[in-house]
Parts: structure tokens; C-alpha cells; sequence
């Protein structure tokens, strides 16, 4: 789960980070009153919160000299899409002179197993750009799970990036306040990019929190509504709702598997017989009839699925859910079906095929012989 | 000889009164696995399946001191503390089928687990057989059969398929291990390695890995250095999937440019790793190997 700016925000400052003054709108609110009364001098810096990457770049970030500026680059921002987003939140926040940009994030290396931090002098550009056009600037520290970020091993991170004194030390503090935050807030990631010196202390200028979905039944006060639009298409925020792990790919073949190591086999076996897969699809282990039927129905009316292709291989998922759950979305299906070919094995093969032999559909025992049908009748 | 579970295997079950657990107690028990108590807290002195239920792992273990594996069906919110409490009892393996717990917590726990020196399998896995000796896990144990190969594998799904393929070609398994699709695992790659390595029984291994991390690199590493010296067949799932998205799995995702496919093919190419480009490769590229 992403959170918005503001919110990231919200939370680095509650722990002690430096942010710059500033307040949130929210669409339909008085944006005039609201700013009048948050009491920012200008310049001001006017920031589209929408959880997509290159925001400023897409024009997401304006600067107002004035406060009747503000207002209208706020109403402006309400009606501007990024990446085909539109926000509900605009944060205005008074603008920060500065001259250096510095990097700071914390996550988890998973082959470390421990969490990571890394810290560049040559921040506001996305991490991945440091990596390769400074890679000597960023510094890597492993942190000890047990002991957490310890305050010397903080000033060791800053001293290493050249900082001295009192730059140092507010540099060490804003690292240990990023780690006791990620904790928290089961973290994947806390960012701070860019930060930057305002005297001898360092300011987030800009931050980013994603919390594990795993995690996030600990944090109901997160649960506000998240529109996760640009990277995550229609479709994907359509079975996101549903529960179902879905990634919509470019080809004409849906693909619908069991586990997501069958699943991700189920597409390249598409590739590998000339066809190209529409999504990946993936039911999970265990999943019921009523399940099954969800996802089925999904790929019924997934436009981009001229057939659908169905690899189950049983383990705790049970054959005959399946068949059944395949069986029901067809009965509800108000449209003409699409083809469907399904390959069951495993638990309860026995029983599923019959279900589905009983329905009319041919079940194979071969994923291979299923593919090359789902690709033929594609076209 | 096999590797971390075998006819002395004697299991705990915690979870056992939910549903996953009981199911899978009464389908390990068919497969003749020795289940020698279950734990729910609250349920104590009830049975699941002819399996007494106590409260506490404490209270198992001392009316059944011969238990030695714990094998975890509690959900994610408490799952945690049910492998501390494994932990804490001196189990030396836990094998933790949960999916879903936060990775925190997993990045906890199995650093715990190493300083106590209790191996995790798993969390988010199917566990680990033995063939014809013993089921720790929720694996079909019809497509099992026993035999030369070892195999490791971040897929449940596919580790039944490439087994069922082998089984159906006559070639047996020495024991299979499922360590899970998490972005944290307990036991790694290179770790069931050297116990295959140590197992004079597994003449082949295969390693069915998929897209994410750096596992399987590590593992061509292990390989190249000559501290594995068996032979190895790869499959790697994921070879069309396109970088940044999450397929599934939340290890499945290919980040900064590390953990593709073609980095790991070419990693494990190099070290002299045989791979297969569809798991129904697998038992003709093993049975030129045996």
C-alpha cells in the first residue's frame, strides 16, 4: 500500500522530521479559505498527490508567488491528470530555498534478510538513476533486526556521506526517526528524496512510505480510499477489488493458473506455442468454487481474452472447486462464452473432470495440448 | 537417507483445529506421516482426527518428547508467535504453511530462528516429503515417488507438476522441499544445497526457481565455487513476465534491474547448471544425468 505524500509526511514528522510548513486540500473543499486560513507565506510549492512515479516531470509540482496563485494552481492541479490520474488531494506547502538535493531510504534487503539503508549527497532523481550514473555516491548500511539503527551507527552513515557537526547529527536523527518509522509502519520502503540543508539541519522536501499489504490490518487509520491509477490499469484495480492477483499484459490468451509459479509457467507456455498471454491470473492455493468462479468471470469479460486458458494442477486447491467454480461463472455469464480449454491434474482430477465433462467442457490432461487450443481459437 | 524429515519425523501440528490444519492433519496421517499431537490454544483436551490438542506447545511436548518437527497452520495475525513458541520449545524444524504474514515479521523470526539454530521452512510454502517416509506439508503425496532427485522450489504448484512429470517417467525423489514464494524465507537456496550435497542418496537436484531476489544466482555462485558438486537441472518461472509488476507472489518482482530471468538463466548457465525451458523438459534432461 502507498501512501500519499502528505501522509508520508504526516508520519516522518510525528517521529521528528524537519517538513516544510504546509496543508492539504482536499477536492470539493474551500481552497481559497483553507489556504487563507493555514497561514503559508508564499512562494509556495502546489503538489498534485497522486501514487504515481514522474510527477513532477508530468507537471504535478507548480510554484505561486502569491496566495491568489495558489488557489488557482491548486484548482487547476484538481482538474490536471497525471499519467491519466486526477487527484483528490493537492498539498501546498511554503516553498524551501536550497541548493543541494540529498537521498535517504530505508527497505528490506531481502537477500541480506535485514533492512537496508542507503543514503546519496546526489538526491532528486530516483534511485535507480543514482545507481547508475553515481553509483560510488551511495552508501549501504545493513541494519541488525535485533538492535535496530543505532544512533552511532546513524552518524557513521552521515559522517561517511561528508557531513559534519551539527549537519551530521540532524542528518543521524532524521535516519534513526526514518528507521523507528518503518518499524511502525511495517514498512517496504521510507524515502526521503530529495532532502535538502536549511542551516544545519536537514528538510524532506519530498517522501514516500510503502507499507506491506500484509501488514496493513494494523494500521486501520490508513484505510482511506487509494487510487491507484497510471501504473494499474482498469482492470487490475478490478480484480484487486475482488482479491485476485492480476497483471494485464498485452497479448490475446487469458490465462487463468493455480499458484504463481504455474501461473507465470502458464505464460510462457503461451509464448512458447506462438501465442501472446492477455494477463496473469492467479487463483491462489486453496481457492473455492465461488472463487474460482469470480476469476472466471473476470477473464469472460476481460475484452482483451479472446480465449482462456485454465492450468490447474491440484495441490490444497481442490479439482473439483475449480471445475465447479468454471461450471457456475458459466451459468451466470450473460454473454456468449468465450472458449475455454482447462488442463486439471492433481487432487480430485477425477471428480473436477467429470464436472466439467458433464457441462460440456473438455478438460486435458496435457497443459500442453490445452495451450495449443486456447492459442488456435484465439485467432 | 534423505534430508530434514524422514521415518523418524515425529510432527506437531499448531493450527490444528482450523480448517486448512485438520484437513491437511487427516492427508499427512493417510500418507503415514507420525502426527504426534496438535496444538490450538483454547482447544486444549479436545482431538482433530484422533490427534490430541493441547494448548500450548509446552504441554505437547511433554507428554510426546519425541516430537521433533513443528509444522504451522495458524493465520498470519498469530502465526508469528506460534513459531516463537516453536522456537522457544527447541523444535529444530517449523515448517510454516501460513501465507500472508507481514514481512517484518518473517525478517524477525527467522533471524530469531538462526540464533537458536531451528530451521524455518517456509512461511507461504507446502512444506517438505520425503517419499514414502514422510509428508510435512500440504503437497498432493500421490505425485511423489522415491528415488535419486533432490528438488528445491520458491512454487508449490510447480514442484507437483515437475514431480508428477518425473514420477510418471519412473524417476524417483530423495526429498522435496517447497521453501516458499516470500520475499523473506526461512531456509534458502544455498542452504538445502548443502544438506543435498551432504545426502549421499540425491544424485541429481533440480532447482525450480522463479523470477525475484537473487537466490538462484547465489546458488550458481555455490555451484562455481565447487562447494556443490551434483549435478543440477533450473527451471525459472517468469521468463515472459514484465519488470516492476508483483506476479503473484510478493517475491516474484523484479526490481532495479536485479532478478530477471536472463540473469539468472545466464548465472546458472555459466556454472554448469543444465536449464530447462518448460517443466515437461525436466525428466529427459534428469534421466541423461542418473
Amino acid at each position: 500500500m502507498k501512501l500519499y505524500e502528505f501522509e508520508a509526511k504526516g508520519i516522518l514528522a510525528r517521529y521528528g522530521v524537519s517538513v516544510p510548513r504546509g496543508v492539504v486540500v482536499e477536492k470539493g473543499e474551500d481552497v481559497r479559505g483553507k489556504l487563507v486560513s493555514s497561514g503559508l507565506t508564499p512562494p509556495l510549492v502546489v503538489k498534485s498527490q497522486v501514487l504515481v512515479a514522474g510527477r513532477g516531470k508530468a507537471g504535478g509540482v507548480r510554484i505561486a508567488k502569491s496566495l491568489d496563485e495558489a488557489v488557482s494552481l491548486v484548482e487547476l492541479l484538481f482538474d490536471y491528470p497525471i499519467k491519466g490520474l486526477k487527484p483528490r488531494y493537492v498539498l501546498v506547502e511554503e516553498a524551501v530555498e536550497h541548493s543541494v538535493e540529498l537521498y535517504a531510504s530505508i527497505a528490506i534487503d531481502r537477500s541480506a534478510r535485514k533492512p537496508v539503508v542507503l543514503a546519496s549527497l546526489y538526491g532528486g532523481v530516483d534511485i535507480e538513476e543514482i545507481a547508475r550514473e553515481r553509483p560510488e555516491s551511495i552508501i549501504r548500511y545493513h541494519v541488525d533486526p535485533y538492535t535496530g539503527l543505532r544512533g552511532f551507527e546513524a552518524r557513521f552513515i552521515a559522517k561517511k556521506l561528508g557531513l559534519k557537526g551539527g549537519l551530521m547529527q540532524s542528518f543521524a536523527s532524521l535516519l534513526q526517526s526514518m528507521y523507528d518509522a518503518f518499524i511502525d509502519y511495517d514498512a517496504e520502503l521510507v524515502e526521503v528524496n530529495p532532502l535538502t540543508i536549511v542551516g544545519d539541519r536537514v528538510v524532506a522536501l519530498d517522501a514516500r512510505i510503502i507499507v506491506d499489504d500484509n501488514a496493513s490490518y494494523k494500521h486501520p487509520e490508513l484505510a482511506v480510499e487509494r487510487i491507484e491509477g497510471g501504473e494499474v490499469s482498469e482492470w487490475e484495480s478490478k480484480a484487486r477489488r475482488l482479491g485476485l492477483a492480476f497483471v494485464e499484459l498485452d497479448g490475446y490468451v487469458g490465462v487463468l493458473g493455480n499458484g504463481a509459479g504455474l501461473t507465470m509457467t502458464s505464460m510462457d507456455l503461451v509464448y512458447e506455442y506462438g501465442g501472446i498471454p492477455a494477463n496473469f491470473l492467479d487463483i491462489g492455493g486453496g481457492a473455492s468454487a465461488e472463487r474460482v468462479k469470480k476469476a472466471v468471470l473476470l477473464l469472460l469479460e476481460f475484452p482483451k481474452a479472446k480465449s482462456i486458458f485454465i492450468n490447474i494442477f491440484g495441490g490444497i486447491t481442490r479439482c473439483d472447486e475449480v471445475a465447479r467454480g468454471i461450471v457456475e461463472a458459466l451459468r451466470e455469464y450473460g454473454g456468449k462464452p468465450k472458449p475455454i480449454f482447462v488442463r486439471l491434474s492433481g487432487t480430485r482430477e477425477e471428480e473436477g473432470r467429470r464436472i466439467l465433462e458433464e457441462a460440456g467442457i473438455r478438460a486435458f490432461d496435457n497443459p500442453v495440448d490445452a495451450v495449443i487450443e486456447a492459442i488456435k481459437a484465439a485467432r | 537417507m534423505a534430508v530434514l524429515v524422514d521415518r523418524n519425523t515425529v510432527v506437531l501440528v499448531q493450527g490444528i483445529t482450523g480448517k486448512e490444519g485438520s484437513f491437511h492433519t487427516r492427508l499427512m496421517l493417510e500418507y503415514g506421516t507420525r502426527i504426534a499431537a496438535g496444538v490450538t490454544p483454547g482447544k486444549g483436551g479436545s482431538e482433530v482426527h484422533g490427534v490430541k490438542v493441547y494448548d500450548s506447545v509446552r504441554e505437547a511436548l511433554e507428554e510426546h518428547p519425541d516430537i521433533n518437527t513443528s509444522i504451522v497452520f495458524v493465520p498470519a495475525r498469530f502465526a508469528p508467535d506460534a513459531v516463537y513458541e516453536a522456537i522457544d520449545a527447541g523444535l529444530k524444524l517449523v515448517v510454516v504453511i501460513t501465507e500472508g504474514i507481514p514481512v517484518h515479521e518473517t525478517l524477525r523470526f527467522t533471524n530469531y530462528a538462526k540464533s537458536r539454530g531451528t530451521v524455518i521452512v517456509g512461511p507461504n510454502c507446502p512444506g517438505v516429503i520425503t517419499p514414502g517416509e514422510a509428508k510435512v506439508g500440504i503437497m498432493p503425496g500421490h505425485v511423489f515417488s522415491r528415488g535419486p532427485v533432490g528438488i528445491i522450489s520458491r512454487s508449490g504448484t510447480l514442484t507437483y507438476e515437475i514431480s508428477y512429470a518425473l514420477t510418471k517417467e519412473g524417476i524417483g525423489q530423495s526429498t522435496v522441499i517447497g521453501i516458499g514464494g516470500d520475499p523473506i524465507v526461512g531456509l534458502t537456496f544455498t542452504e538445502a544445497m548443502e544438506m543435498f550435497e551432504r545426502d549421499p542418496e540425491t544424485k541429481v537436484l533440480i532447482l525450480i526457481g522463479e523470477i525475484g531476489g537473487d537466490m538462484e544466482e547465489r546458488a550458481a555462485r555455490m555451484i562455481m565455487e565447487g562447494r556443490f558438486t551434483k549435478p543440477v537441472v533450473a527451471f525459472i518461472a517468469g521468463r515472459t513476465a514484465p519488470p516492476g509488476k508483483r506476479m503473484g507472489h510478493a517475491g516474484a518482482i523484479i526490481m532495479m534491474g536485479e532478478g530477471d530471468y536472463a540473469s539468472k538463466v545466464r548465472a546458472l548457465e555459466k556454472a554448469g547448471a543444465k536449464i530447462a525451458r518448460n517443466p515437461f523438459e525436466i525428466p529427459s534432461i534428469v534421466s541423461k544425468l542418473l
